[in-house]
């Protein structure tokens, strides 16, 4: 077993100084993301009933220094129009001015200001969330575990709907949709150094 | 076959009954002449026209609701039907389980007499699917949610397990079905209602007493 291991970092050793040339130092490797490792989910609750949606579409720029996560940044971009509840009866209202208003707000950003290590492998985020022309501060804890070359992100926050705006007029009753929106996500990455 | 546990519970009219099912109309013209018939305990009594009011509420609901355009109203609508099919569904299973421990009072001798073989098979068989479908038609719709992705979480509160994953192929399999089971419970409703109409107006047998709340009537 510890031989097998060696014998898998060594291997991964190789492969990243393969990869990030024999030039190194200067030029980190690109972090990219991983898009069908990767996921976006979020709950709601509608009169007490859990609903689970996601996006399908997104992206991030990753740019993280485990041994120095104070330089690192990170940006995030949601295709709104790629949201489904997986009913399409509901999926065709989400882009609507009342909900999601993609006409006019194609996409929702996260675009962090800080990033501190909170335990081992463990880091909390801060940034600015924007979504549907409605900026707020966030923090998010995130977890981040490495296997292989691959990083994978995980966490989750709960925002407020109302101080997006989404779900206006008659959908702004929380009785009927309640004001709290669980966000879950999974952020895979490729070329994120050693932990 | 169908005839001999009814002449185990009424061995001394069985002789009668294919001589008197051919002229039905000349045994119940004098139900006063018998003894009251018996009738149906206060509890399946309560536990039947509770239901029967429910499923009449939910069949016009159900219509009405899957009209509306997405709207808080029709999410309102749709959230109250699902905890109204939790409470059929239980007084379902309530009124099935009532009537197998405490098995109903057997047609009166007279009417069963007076009744040709294929009514008394009319008889059973619609009593059964009755409460069947009473059963089938909020299982359905419980399925369907589930597959449509919305658990059914009763009266906002208990959420119940689902029935099926949510898959929208699976769930647009069974939506029909739900309300086809729907249609089916209303169209034999119907007849229910027609045939004990048909006792009370037309044979004046006395039989709608044995349901009917607060005592005999006819």
């Amino acid at each position: 077993m510890p031989v097998f291991l060696s014998r898998r970092a060594a291997l991964a050793v190789l492969a990243l100084a393969a990869a990030t040339g024999a030039a190194h130092a200067q030029t980190p490797a690109p972090q990219a993301l991983l898009p069908a490792q990767s996921e976006i989910a979020f709950v709601s609750r509608q009169m007490g009933v859990p609903v689970e949606g996601r996006f399908r579409k997104f992206d991030a720029q990753l740019a993280l220094d485990p041994a120095r996560p104070e330089a690192g940044r990170v940006a995030l971009t949601v295709d709104m129009a790629s949201a489904t509840l997986g009913a399409r009866e509901v999926d065709a209202e989400l882009p609507k001015a009342a909900w999601f208003n993609v006409a006019r707000f194609a996409q929702a950003t996260f675009q962090s200001t800080g990033i501190r290590a909170s335990g081992p492998g463990r880091y909390e985020v801060r940034g600015t969330l924007a979504i549907k022309g409605h900026e707020q501060p966030l923090t998010v804890p995130v977890s981040l575990a490495q296997s292989g070359a691959t990083t994978l992100a995980t966490g989750s926050f709960t925002l407020k709907r109302l101080a997006f705006k989404i779900g206006e007029n008659e959908w702004a009753d929380t009785s009927m949709v309640a004001d709290d929106v669980q966000v879950r996500f999974k952020l895979a990455f490729s070329g994120v150094p050693k932990l | 076959m169908a005839a001999r546990p009814v002449a185990l519970r009424q061995p001394r009219l069985d002789p009668a009954r294919h001589a008197l099912s051919m002229h039905s109309a000349s045994a119940p013209r004098h139900p006063s002449s018998a003894a009251p018939a018996p009738r149906y305990g206060g509890a399946a009594i309560a536990l039947h026209w509770l239901l029967a009011a429910l499923l009449l509420g939910m069949l016009g609901m159900g219509w009405y609701m899957t009209g509306l355009p997405f709207s808080p109203q029709r999410l309102k609508l749709y959230n109250w039907h699902k905890w109204a099919g939790v409470a059929v569904l239980a007084l379902a299973a309530l009124r099935l389980a009532w009537r197998l421990a405490q098995r109903p009072p057997p047609l009166p001798a007279r009417v069963a007499a007076a009744m040709p073989r294929w009514q008394r098979a009319a008889h059973h068989g619609v009593q059964g699917l009755l409460i069947a479908l009473s059963l089938l038609v909020p299982l359905l719709g419980w399925a369907y949610s589930s597959a449509a992705g919305f658990q059914v979480v009763f009266l906002g509160l208990v959420p119940l397990p689902d029935l099926l994953p949510a898959d929208e192929a699976l769930a647009a399999l069974v939506k029909p079905w739900h309300a086809r089971a729907a249609y089916a419970l209303a169209a034999l409703a119907l007849v229910h209602v027609l045939a004990a109409l048909k006792h009370h107006w037309l044979d004046r047998d006395g039989l709608l007493a044995r349901m009917w709340p607060g005592g005999a009537r006819a």
